[in-house]
């Protein structure tokens, strides 16, 4: 038997795989047990009720999908009345993702969630589609510093910030949140990105711009975690593009102590299940005990001498 | 490149036995995440195509107006990355089998209609809100153009099986394309309003609905697949007291809920409001439709 069970701070969960923010809700139980998954992750909750972007929310692109779903929500009191009993029938820890365009009521609302059924508290300071100031903090280290900080002083519960990786120097941002007080870092949210649409003329999107995800954005994501890994000391949650149990093993080797699964429960809604198993049975194949032996054994990378490397074999 | 049918393996679907179950779904839940194999597809005109699979038992619970989310090979060089939505045109209980007629009318549906006899076919379901009956009513009219027919299938053998008697208005281009008149007549009146001959115009829909009003022929009113005659009825329905049912498609991802991609505006008491085709509908009351 694998130990897939990992730490991230003061929490263990019972093995590193969840869904990313806004791709999950209990309606996932209607064809999954949720019991299964090593952590619930909520639809990112804002104060008040947002009905969201303009269709069309999404389109299909190489690799994955673009989406701009502007976070709709039925707002902080919906949640607290209605969402949470209902997440709290299902054992995983209850990871609760907020957003606020501004820095005051961020902090009011890392207060107003640090109840009794919330586990961890994830702050979205990066959805693509905001200015740097007004929502989308994670693209520079002095507003995520001071965001991180704001809503660290008001919470007891563990807390994590998810990144943007369309920040200059996300490891420099990454930095900033730890300095912040961020428990552990989600690297990372949605590359920014559009898609045309030849017939008109016009974005694919309604909002406009939308977030890239899915396996195409993986590598890049992956150099990401990687970078992070070595700028700070708390963990890493991988997110981006994993598919399959062996993509969670790169993201775990590349520094990561758990990941977040969001393009493939769309595909799939057993994905998730499907990459703890494969996570386990390559750990079973590999003859490795326990999964968090894996974060940061990524090999160091030293270059070799050219002329050494092009006498080696092919592997 | 492995062969395992699931999200351990996202470029292909593999071989592998019918009806099985994808890792993580349970015998007790809704709904399921399946292999299903293709049994029959074939062309019905030169834009439709009747796909026939087999069908577990949790498939064969589906109700009339629900749906199945369906991951399509890819019809060229590149892959899909979103299942595409089909609603149920026949369940064939006798047999286990599962039936979708569709048009062919995106990459989606152009990979869909490459899928052979004995090809895998992966397969989310059955999904959303369908069709209600309520046994007081004696007869309902059915409104459909092109493809949406289909989805009206289902709800006409139905209302059959429950002694209410169907008029089901089939819209077309033209002759060949009314859909499933055969099946509609099996279950009901068939009145075929053609673009060729003038007849589906909705001065002309109109008079027949009324007329069905007057015969007290119209104790509910169910529409799919025209947003004119989505109107006409909603108008007709609100005049005459007919309580009204649509059903309604949306680019769609989830298909669960949680993503809230395919919503569509509603209107309830003047106000408007966002709902989601996969869990909200794809069927929704009629005179809170909007049209598109």
């Amino acid at each position: 038997m694998v130990d897939l069970s990992v730490k991230i701070g003061s929490v263990t969960l019972p093995n590193p795989v969840m869904p990313a923010s806004g791709t999950f809700s209990t309606e996932f139980g209607k064809a999954i047990d949720l019991n299964r998954l090593g952590a619930m992750v909520t639809k990112t909750v804002s104060r008040n009720y947002r009905p969201g972007n303009p269709p069309p929310r999404v389109s299909e692109i190489e690799a994955g999908m673009i989406n701009s779903i502007g976070l709709p929500t039925k707002g902080l009191q919906y949640f607290l009345d209605v969402q949470l009993p209902d997440y709290k029938q299902y054992t995983p820890p209850l990871v609760c993702s907020i957003t606020s365009e501004n820095i005051d009521d961020f902090e009011a609302m890392a207060r107003d969630v640090s109840v009794p059924g919330v586990d961890i508290i994830e702050l979205n300071i990066s959805c693509p589609t905001r200015e740097p100031g007004g929502g989308n903090f994670a693209l520079n280290e002095e507003h995520t510093y001071a965001v991180v900080k704001r809503c660290r002083a008001v919470s007891d519960k563990p807390m994590w910030a998810k990144l943007s990786p369309n920040a200059g120097d996300v490891s420099a941002v990454a930095e900033a949140a730890e300095k912040g007080g961020a428990d552990a870092i989600t690297v990372s949210n949605t590359l920014l990105g559009l898609r045309i649409n030849l017939d008109n003329f016009k974005s694919r999107i309604g909002n406009g711009y939308g977030g890239i995800s899915g396996p195409g954005v993986k590598a890049i994501v992956l150099r990401m975690v990687h970078q992070c890994s070595r700028f700070v000391s708390i963990p890493i949650i991988g997110c981006g593009g994993i598919m399959r149990g062996e993509d969670a093993v790169e993201y775990l080797l590349a520094g990561a102590s758990a990941v977040q699964v969001g393009y493939a429960n769309f595909r799939s809604p057993t994905a998730m299940v499907a990459i703890i198993d494969g996570l386990a049975k390559w750990c079973e194949g590999r003859g490795i005990s326990r999964v968090s032996d894996l974060t940061g054994a990524m090999v160091d990378h030293k270059p070799r001498d050219v002329y050494e490397a092009g006498m080696m074999g092919i592997s | 490149m492995s062969t395992e049918p699931f999200a351990s393996a996202p470029f292909i679907v593999g071989t592998s036995v019918p009806n099985t179950s994808a890792p993580g779904s349970n015998p007790d839940l809704p709904v399921e995440e399946t292999l299903t194999k293709v049994i029959a597809h074939t062309w019905v005109n030169d834009e439709y195509k009747h796909l026939v699979l087999t069908a577990s038992a949790k498939s064969l619970a589906a109700q009339p107006g629900q749906f199945f989310n369906v991951l399509c090979p890819s019809p060229d060089e590149g892959a899909l990355w979103f299942r595409r939505p089909q609603s149920i045109y026949r369940l064939d209980h006798a047999n286990q089998r599962l039936e979708f007629l569709y048009k062919i009318a995106g990459r989606g549906t152009r990979g869909m209609a490459t899928l052979e006899p004995g090809d895998d076919c992966n397969i989310v379901g059955p999904l959303g809100i369908g069709f209600r009956l309520d046994p007081k009513w004696k007869n309902i009219v059915v409104l459909g153009r092109g493809v949406g027919l289909a989805t009206m299938a289902p709800i006409s053998q139905a209302a059959a099986a429950l002694g209410i008697r169907v008029t089901a208005i089939l819209s077309a281009r033209r002759p060949d394309l009314a859909l499933a008149a055969d099946l509609f007549e099996q279950v009901g009146t068939v009145i075929k309003v053609l673009d060729t001959d003038g007849s589906s115009d909705a001065a002309n829909v109109e008079k027949i609905l009324l007329r069905l009003i007057g015969e007290k022929k119209a104790d509910a009113f169910f529409t799919c697949g025209s947003n004119r005659l989505l109107q006409l009825m909603k108008r007709l329905g609100k005049q005459h007291n007919i309580p009204g049912q649509a059903a309604i498609e949306q680019i769609m991802a989830c298909g669960l809920g949680p993503c809230y991609i395919c919503v569509r505006t509603f209107e309830v008491a003047g106000k408007k409001e966002l709902r989601r085709v996969c869990v909200e509908g794809p069927v929704f009351d009629l005179q809170e439709c909007l049209g598109w």
